[in-house]
């Protein structure tokens, strides 16, 4: 190749260092938390679903590299859009199936 | 070949085809979150069937997480490795990242082969329809992801590296570690939280 590519958004390898080493740590931890029973089980899948919400939101910003561009962040705009769309999509079933099966009751 | 006459070309041709992957993955993860939002709702309907909990092994699905964890940092190695233009060590980690792929795959079809064998098919119940579509949409990708490794082995193999085959290089580890991200979720909401 004659001539660089401007690649801003490849990281470092410090940032996938980071960003595998926090992932690793998450992942044993919501998994001794399932095996070892430590909390009530209700209590156990608000702590697992902040757990996975926390290294999703590590490995895009470390693997992914999220927000690290230059403005007008096309990449960012187009995740959130994204993001807002899944809520509709997710909470919405989830709401209408629920009213669902309480009125077929 | 994308071999640019003047560097703004190659560049824009990177930047456009990355970001077109982009939206891509974007469009991907709604696809997927369609197909949570079906198990959520469809998990309890065991129609006399096993539940998650009596039908899931958690250090399998663990070791299948380690493993995919594991390939998505060295995917992010080859990307590196493909943009410093070295050669070698963009070979050896995409090969690293094939193997770990492949490793998971394989759990992935042993549990889904010791699943149907024991009469637990998708035909079984609700729960395990909408749980081999989300878990087989995920190992679909991984599967066509293993493909387009192969092909770029190849291809920096024998052509080396050069604009196309690091633009190319870059969108596969953006596949890879979106690929992830959504094992995560599927980790934690139907064998985890399953398990509960």
């Amino acid at each position: 190749m004659k001539h660089k590519i401007y690649t801003e958004h490849l990281g470092t390898f410090k940032s996938y260092i980071i960003g595998f080493i926090l992932s690793l740590l998450l992942t044993f931890s919501a998994y001794f938390l399932v095996t070892e029973k430590w909390l009530h089980s209700q209590t156990t899948a608000l702590i697992l679903a902040a757990l996975a919400l926390t290294q999703a939101l590590i490995q895009l910003v470390f693997f992914l590299h999220l927000g690290q561009e230059r403005t007008p962040y096309w990449n960012l705009q187009t995740f959130l859009f994204m993001l807002g769309v899944l809520f509709i999509i997710v909470l919405g079933t989830l709401w209408i199936m629920h009213n669902l099966d309480y009125q077929m009751m | 070949m994308g071999t640019a006459s003047h560097a703004g070309t190659g560049q824009e041709t990177y930047e456009r085809t990355v970001f077109g992957f982009w939206v891509y993955l974007m469009t991907d993860c709604i696809l997927f979150a369609t197909l949570f939002a079906t198990y959520v709702v469809l998990q309890n309907n065991l129609n006399g069937g096993p539940s998650g909990k009596e039908l899931f092994h958690l250090p399998f699905a663990l070791s299948e997480t380690l493993i995919l964890l594991v390939s998505s940092f060295t995917s992010g190695l080859a990307v590196m490795a493909a943009q410093n233009l070295k050669k070698v060590p963009t070979l050896t980690w995409l090969g690293a990242t094939f193997l770990l792929g492949l490793a998971f795959i394989i759990l992935e079809v042993t549990e889904f082969t010791h699943l149907v064998q024991e009469g637990n098919s998708w035909q079984r119940s609700a729960f395990l329809s909408s749980f081999f579509t989300l878990v087989g949409t995920h190992g679909a990708h991984i599967t066509s992801g293993l493909l387009w490794i192969l092909v770029m082995l190849f291809q920096i193999a024998f052509r080396g590296i050069n604009i196309a085959s690091l633009r190319r290089v870059a969108c596969l580890g953006l596949f890879w570690h979106f690929l992830d991200v959504i094992w995560i979720f599927i980790f934690t909401i139907v064998y985890l939280m399953g398990a509960l």
